[in-house]
């Protein structure tokens, strides 16, 4: 047999994992050994989403692509926190700062860049950056800058390009006072020409960052730690730190001292193999191919592409041809695409511009020979993908350039797609290329889900869906199948809403084990549990039996579950009024409990944090009222202004009729949260239009009913269901809609959207003029949800098994039982 | 708890079976924990009636998997929904660990009996 080669990597990167990935896909485990090396002491991570960390939108921890498992899975001996310090050509040997060494046959530099910090004035205290000075690079950067911008920092960055505005919303996210200062007249001024520049930074300035242009920063003020900035100019800023994003420069010291030709970055051939030894190779951010140094992941997916294909034999004669670049400003609501040139390069490019300042839109394509050479969109990026495939393929532009600039209906057909090119980046967030989606779909699969599944496409921040879709259909020609479970009511039940209740019905199925044992094959599926007990409750009301596995664990316990298995109690205060010897007991329980917490809650009422399970029983009994059902989807609450009984505005009785809402509805299930909110005139102080179901009183004793508001993840004004006269028929067309939302939305569907997918012209016709003829039949299986009501704070006095409230069921000593003599069968 | 004390087979092996107490004490189709030394072990009593005994955290950010929901051989933690199978504790599409599984039955009285 053949010896295996080693391979080292130096670099645990982007790159260099993404090479190393690459090269086990093609089957090279068999070839070689293969060592890294990592400065970073962890697995490799995405390194771009370390914008959305710093912002609050990831998690650190969910953006790992190759946990340090994987290695050792994967058969790949990877020195973490190893730093590389020196390579010996002659000896074939690479030595690690720990004073490890390991010898190579081939060997990959992929250290990729640093950031680059302008000298100044005050930077350093000894060796180190001094205390509040950050640059913006890695994960132990964002964990620092996060931990220093606690508590509300006045911070400054320095650089107005795409990582220094990525990392001032970050800073706003994090509370911080942002100011931006940067050395041009313009933001962004690689990427962007000077009316996208000024319209960039207006959309800044309104997103509450300070933008200084034309700043030089000669020094930073302040003797232990950041005070402010000081300018060439004379002029100051007072600030409690600085992140610097001014460049980066490429990682190639280690490559200079081996005596490697370096200019900007380690110069490679079309091969990607350095110009002075066959045997070390070189990919991403410390590469120069063709003069160019890259910054962006795009260009080194295609190197270590085309590197795995030459080292592995797949395709020995592969060649990198250089990248066509183009990037996204990736700044929660601000849209920015921007890719090839910024201006004409002569007369004979053509310019084709649209601006709508006042919106902060700003579009611009530089056509040369009928091709795209350049394109921005600012402020409305939806035609980026288009233009990208354009751009890339370099297809000759329709002569209707509107087409290109504005998102016409066109941009659903798949074949669209058809001239998008394979190697074509359809995932930003994990590098997958048109080719892996399309050999996916050969493989078989067949759904979005499952090419997603099989890719990880879409699995980052998801914007990429859209087109894993289409090229989908495109590759499917027509042939591909809806992922039937997204019909379905829960994902284990292979049913719609409609057959499901039909069925339920028809076999009298009454549990949960019940559906699954009849319609399920005999499957149980424990995602579909907690949907198909919420419908079987709506369905059968008393009759339904109640099988607790089935629940989510709040559910099971009438509470909220915290990160530390605590939980959170909140008792229902109806309509938001409280009397003081409530709040006495509240504040006693709060204490004898020892609620870390006890927090007025966005829907009015008192919130204690921080109880243990097991004191669940004893806190329900001390405040001995019922429960607010914060956990559950359910009737939640229903927010209530003063109206009549104390506004001097005040046209209707709004206290007393949520309280009366709130009363009748309390605890009713639903496919998702119900809140609704009743106000006593149209100054609105409830946001009686914003919620699932809201009544504002206008002039003339009457209620305005309206339905499908929103204000969480998705905001929309509710829209008006009908005006009627009296609390009660306020009542009556609550608990009649409510039914109806109940009956026909999907699970975890909010009202708006039911309310948007029926429109509210026929909800009108059915809830109001009753075209259906189920009005009577509604109102009837609602006022049967209202009699099953029972306070589940009553377990407190008989719970449902003696284990419910109880975490640990016994401890044992293993040291004390093994030294026992053994009995057997006892 | 009455903790009887029971050996496989009257063999030499040092290893034991714990007697935890009846299988009773767990609700159907739910999880609860016990502590066995300084480990968090939870057992798992599906509706079919089989036992289950893994370790007791989730080893993504500790989520208490005896507070998730079965069935179908998987657990979901009720944190961030991640998946785990039962039997063998292995991470169903997700990169965590997988969990670390006990040898556990129940006796001809109903016990649960943790081999450890
Ligand atoms: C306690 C409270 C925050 C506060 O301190 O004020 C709260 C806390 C939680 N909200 Fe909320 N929401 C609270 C008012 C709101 C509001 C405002 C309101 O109700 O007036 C909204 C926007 C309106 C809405 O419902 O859309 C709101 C929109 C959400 C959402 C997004 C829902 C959506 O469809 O867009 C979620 C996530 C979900 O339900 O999937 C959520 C989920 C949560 C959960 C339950 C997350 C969880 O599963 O652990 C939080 C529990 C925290 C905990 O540790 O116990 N919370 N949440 C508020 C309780 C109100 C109450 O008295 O019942
Ligand atoms: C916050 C942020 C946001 C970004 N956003 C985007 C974006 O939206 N789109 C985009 O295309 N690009 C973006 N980038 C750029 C992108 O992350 C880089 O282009 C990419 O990471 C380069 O990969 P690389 O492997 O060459 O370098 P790196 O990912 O930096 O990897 C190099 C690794 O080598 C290690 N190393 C260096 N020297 C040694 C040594 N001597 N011994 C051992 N190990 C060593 C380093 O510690 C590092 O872990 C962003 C970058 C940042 C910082
Ligand atoms: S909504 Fe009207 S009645 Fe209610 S507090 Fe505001 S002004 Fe007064
Ligand atoms: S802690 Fe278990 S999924 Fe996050």
């Amino acid at each position: 047999m053949l010896r295996k080669q080693k391979l080292v990597v130096i670099g645990n990167g982007m790159a260099g994992a993404r090479l190393v990935e690459d090269i086990l896909a093609r089957g090279g485990a068999d070839k070689f050994d293969v060592v890294m090396f990592g400065d970073e002491p962890y697995g490799n991570y995405n390194r771009i989403l370390l914008s959305g960390v710093l912002s609050g939108t990831h998690d650190p921890q969910d953006i790992f692509i190759n946990s340090l498992p994987w290695y050792e899975e994967n058969n790949i001996k990877l020195h973490a926190g190893i730093r590389v310090s020196s390579i010996d050509r002659a000896g074939k040997t690479v030595y690690g700062s720990n004073g490890v060494s390991e010898s190579y046959d081939k060997l990959v530099i992929a250290t990729g860049s640093s950031p680059f910090v302008p000298p100044m004035d005050g930077l350093k205290n000894g060796d180190s950056l001094k205390d509040g000075v950050f640059v913006f690079r890695t994960l132990d950067d964002c964990d620092a800058i996060t931990k220093y911008a606690e508590g509300g920092k006045r911070a400054a960055v320095i650089g107005g390009g795409l990582l220094g505005l990525e990392a001032a919303r970050g800073l706003l996210n994090l509370g911080a006072e942002v100011h931006v200062v940067h050395l041009m007249g313009n933001l962004m001024d690689v990427q962007l020409d000077a009316q996208a520049g000024a319209s960039l930074r207006r959309s800044m300035e309104a997103m509450g960052v300070s933008v200084h242009l034309n700043k030089a920063t000669t020094g930073i003020l302040g003797d232990d730690c950041v005070t402010g900035l000081q300018f060439k100019d004379g002029s100051t800023l007072d600030c409690d730190m600085v992140v610097i994003s001014a460049g980066i420069r490429p990682n190639v010291q280690l490559a200079k001292d081996a005596g490697l030709t370096v200019e900007r970055g380690i110069v490679v051939n079309d091969h990607l193999v350095s110009v002075d030894d066959a045997d070390i190779f070189s990919v991403g951010e410390c590469t120069q191919h063709n003069g160019m140094v890259y910054g962006l992941v795009a260009p080194l997916w295609e190197q270590t592409a085309v590197l795995a294909d030459r080292l592995t034999g797949r395709k020995a004669a592969a060649a990198y041809k250089g990248s066509k670049i183009s990037t996204k400003l990736k700044v929660m609501g601000l849209e920015l695409a921007v890719m090839g040139a910024k201006e004409a390069r002569d007369e004979n490019d053509e310019v084709v511009v649209y601006a709508e300042p006042s919106r902060g839109i700003y579009k611009k394509l530089v056509v040369r020979n009928g091709q795209l050479a350049g394109a921005i969109l600012l402020g409305d990026a939806a035609t980026a993908p288009l233009l990208l495939q354009s751009f890339d393929r370099g297809t000759e532009l329709p002569e209707n350039r509107a087409e290109m600039l504005f998102s016409l209906s066109r941009t659903d057909d798949p074949m669209t797609f058809a001239y998008v090119p394979d190697t074509a980046q359809i995932c930003n967030c994990n590098g997958v290329s048109k080719a892996q989606i399309l050999s996916a779909v050969q493989a078989g699969h067949r759904s979005l889900k499952a090419v997603c599944d099989a890719t990880r496409a879409g699995t980052g921040c998801g914007s990429c869906k859209s087109q894993v879709q289409g090229i989908l259909e495109l590759a499917c020609e027509g042939q591909v199948e809806t992922d039937p479970a997204t019909h379905y009511y829960v994902p284990g039940v292979p049913l719609s809403k409609p057959e499901l209740i039909a069925a339920i019905k028809e076999y009298q199925l009454k549990s949960v084990s019940a559906v699954f044992a009849v319609l399920a094959a005999g499957k149980e599926d424990p995602a579909s549990k907690v949907g198909l007990a919420s419908l079987l409750k709506t369905i059968w009301h008393e009759e339904y039996e109640d099988e607790r596995d089935a629940r989510f664990i709040n559910d099971r316990v009438h509470a909220n579950i915290q990160n530390d298995r605590t939980f959170s109690v909140v008792p229902r205060i109806y309509g938001g009024v409280t009397s003081s010897s409530e709040l006495r007991r509240i504040a006693d329980a709060a204490d004898k409990y020892q609620a870390r917490m006890i927090k007025i809650t966005g829907g009015q009422r008192i919130d204690l944090l921080g109880i243990k399970k097991e004191d669940l029983p004893g806190i329900w009994r001390d405040l001995d009222m019922p429960s607010g059902h914060a956990y559950a989807k359910s009737f939640r609450t229903c927010k209530t202004c003063v109206g009549t009984e104390f506004c001097r505005y005040g046209v209707g009785d709004s206290t007393g009729l949520g309280i009366k809402i709130e009363k009748r509805f309390q605890g009713i299930e639903s496919p998702h949260k119900m809140k609704l909110a009743t106000t006593g005139c149209p100054r609105n102080c409830a946001e009686a239009t914003i919620k699932d179901i809201g009544a504002v009183a206008i002039e003339g004793g009457r209620w305005e009913i309206y339905v499908g508001g929103a204000a969480g993840a998705h905001v929309r004004k509710a829209d008006l269901l009908v005006t009627v006269d009296t609390h009660d028929e306020v009542l009556l067309y609550t608990g009649r809609f409510m039914q109806y939302y109940r009956e026909n939305a999907k699970y975890l569907e909010r009202t708006w959207s039911l309310v948007e997918r029926i429109s509210i012209e026929k909800l009108r016709r059915i809830l109001v003029d009753d075209s259906e003829g189920i009005c009577a039949r509604l109102d009837q299986d609602i006022q049967a949800a209202v009699d099953a009501y029972r306070d589940p704070w009553q377990e407190a006095i008989e719970p449902v098994h003696p284990a419910q409230f109880v975490n640990t069921l016994g401890a044992v000593t293993l040291t004390q039982i093994q030294g026992l003599q053994p009995s057997y069968g006892d | 708890m009455d903790i009887a004390l029971q050996q496989s087979a009257p063999t030499l092996i040092p290893k034991v079976f714990v007697n935890l107490g009846s299988i009773e004490r767990i609700p159907l189709g739910e999880g609860r924990e016990f502590l066995v030394d300084d480990e968090e072990v939870v057992v798992f009593r599906t509706r079919e009636e089989k036992v289950y005994a893994l370790q007791a955290k989730c080893p993504h950010r500790s989520g208490p998997l005896a507070d998730g929901l079965i069935g179908g051989g998987k657990v979901i933690c009720p944190f961030h929904a991640y998946k785990f199978e039962l039997s063998s504790g292995n991470p169903i599409g997700h990169d965590c660990a997988a969990l670390k599984t006990y040898n556990v039955q129940i006796s001809e009285h109903g016990d649960i009996l943790l081999y450890c």
